[in-house]
């Protein structure tokens, strides 16, 4: 019985903290949308919220990088992201050239500099 | 009749066919989710899903959990960061509270992120509970390309072309995670390091890319600096600012801007 609860201890939490925390947005942003439009303000202004959120989450991945990504020097992350993103508008905005030429330029960066 | 309209994206180099001028039309609902499900398998997100979840794979056997909880958590949790957070928390000793707390403020761009999706996907006989798989899989590529492709596509296809998208890019990921759990042993620092770098790369530029509205341009801006920011300044629940402060910024710019021309 014990080394039943044992293994799905991890999954009760994951349900617990994990999911439910989650899943809770999601379910507001339900109830809430009914009614609106495309094109309503509070449609526009969450989006923005949203887009603001998710730059933030981006810059925070770049600058305070965790494990191994923090290994590689915080200049050369910085310059692996620009080279990316000017890369992806030279490319008429494509995602796949400038995650490709952000990447490329990391590890070559990582690899000359840091290694 | 054989109806293929959708402009499912050609080739990895997200080559893309021009706007139609009528939206796209399904012979059936399976023939709308068939489509999503290989607009999504040809999508640069699920190479971008990939490489995602072989980072979060390796940090999960990392961290000693199972592959089987890491494939269900992706089933459930469906988020990147939440379960980047829930991973390496658990087992970490960290109080449960905090934990939640963690997973719900990476979690509140979700709900910005339904509320602007719900208006394309609803059509005048939609009923709520057709809404529910689609709320469920809501996580930024899913939303990313839904706000990109659905409007060209007949609103009583809508929901079915999402959801055929949605399970193509779950299966991805939870298929990756598994190969990512077992390569964890062998895999060398540099990649990956490279491999998480995937992740931020990948997110900022489907962001801007998506971003047509100088509104939503100006949110992007906002965030990147806003975040960091407050992050150094030391502010709790700073995503949560970040999105309110940059967001709201944003949005009365483009008002002001409006009230003017």
């Amino acid at each position: 019985m014990n080394a039943v609860l044992n293994e799905l201890w991890p999954y009760f939490l994951m349900i617990l903290v994990g999911y439910l925390p989650n899943e809770v947005w999601r379910v507001f942003g339900l109830i809430l949308a009914r009614g609106l439009n495309e094109e309503s303000e509070v449609v526009v202004w969450s989006r923005a919220v949203a887009t603001a959120i998710l730059a933030g989450v981006i810059a925070k991945l770049v600058l305070f990088s965790t494990g191994a990504l923090a290994a590689v020097p915080l200049p050369i992350r910085i310059l692996a992201t620009a080279v990316g993103f000017i890369v992806f508008l030279g490319a008429k905005r494509s995602v796949f050239a400038g995650v490709f030429a952000g990447e490329v330029a990391l590890l070559l960066g990582a690899f000359l500099f840091a290694g | 009749m054989r109806v293929w309209p959708v402009a499912a994206p050609r080739t990895l180099w997200d080559t893309w066919v021009p706007a139609m001028s009528a939206p796209a039309a399904f012979s059936s609902s399976s023939a709308a989710f068939l489509a999503g499900l290989k607009t999504a398998l040809t999508s640069v997100f699920a190479l971008v899903l990939a490489g995602t979840y072989i980072g979060i794979g390796a940090l999960t056997h990392d961290f000693g959990l199972s592959s089987w909880w890491l494939a269900i958590s992706t089933a459930l949790v469906w988020a990147a960061p939440a379960q980047v957070i829930l991973i390496t928390t658990l087992t970490s000793g960290a109080a449960l509270f905090e934990i939640a707390l963690a997973v719900t403020l990476s979690a509140v761009r979700l709900f910005p992120m339904v509320v602007a999706l719900m208006p394309v996907l609803r059509g005048p006989t939609t009923r709520l509970r057709d809404l529910l798989l689609p709320t469920h899989f809501t996580a930024v590529s899913m939303w990313v390309e839904s706000l990109r492709l659905l409007p060209r596509i007949a609103h009583q296809w809508r929901i079915p072309f999402c959801n055929g998208m949605s399970c193509g890019y779950m299966t991805t990921a939870v298929v990756f995670g598994f190969v990512g759990f077992y390569l964890a042993a062998g895999l060398p620092a540099l990649l990956a390091g490279g491999l998480l770098f995937l992740t931020p790369m990948s997110f900022l530029m489907s962001t801007a890319r998506n971003a047509r509205m100088m509104v939503d341009r100006l949110g992007l801006v906002f965030g990147l600096v806003i975040g960091p920011l407050l992050t150094v300044l030391d502010v709790g629940l700073d995503l949560m600012w970040t999105g309110i402060v940059g967001g709201t910024l944003a949005y009365v710019i483009h008002r002001a801007r409006e009230a003017m021309t």
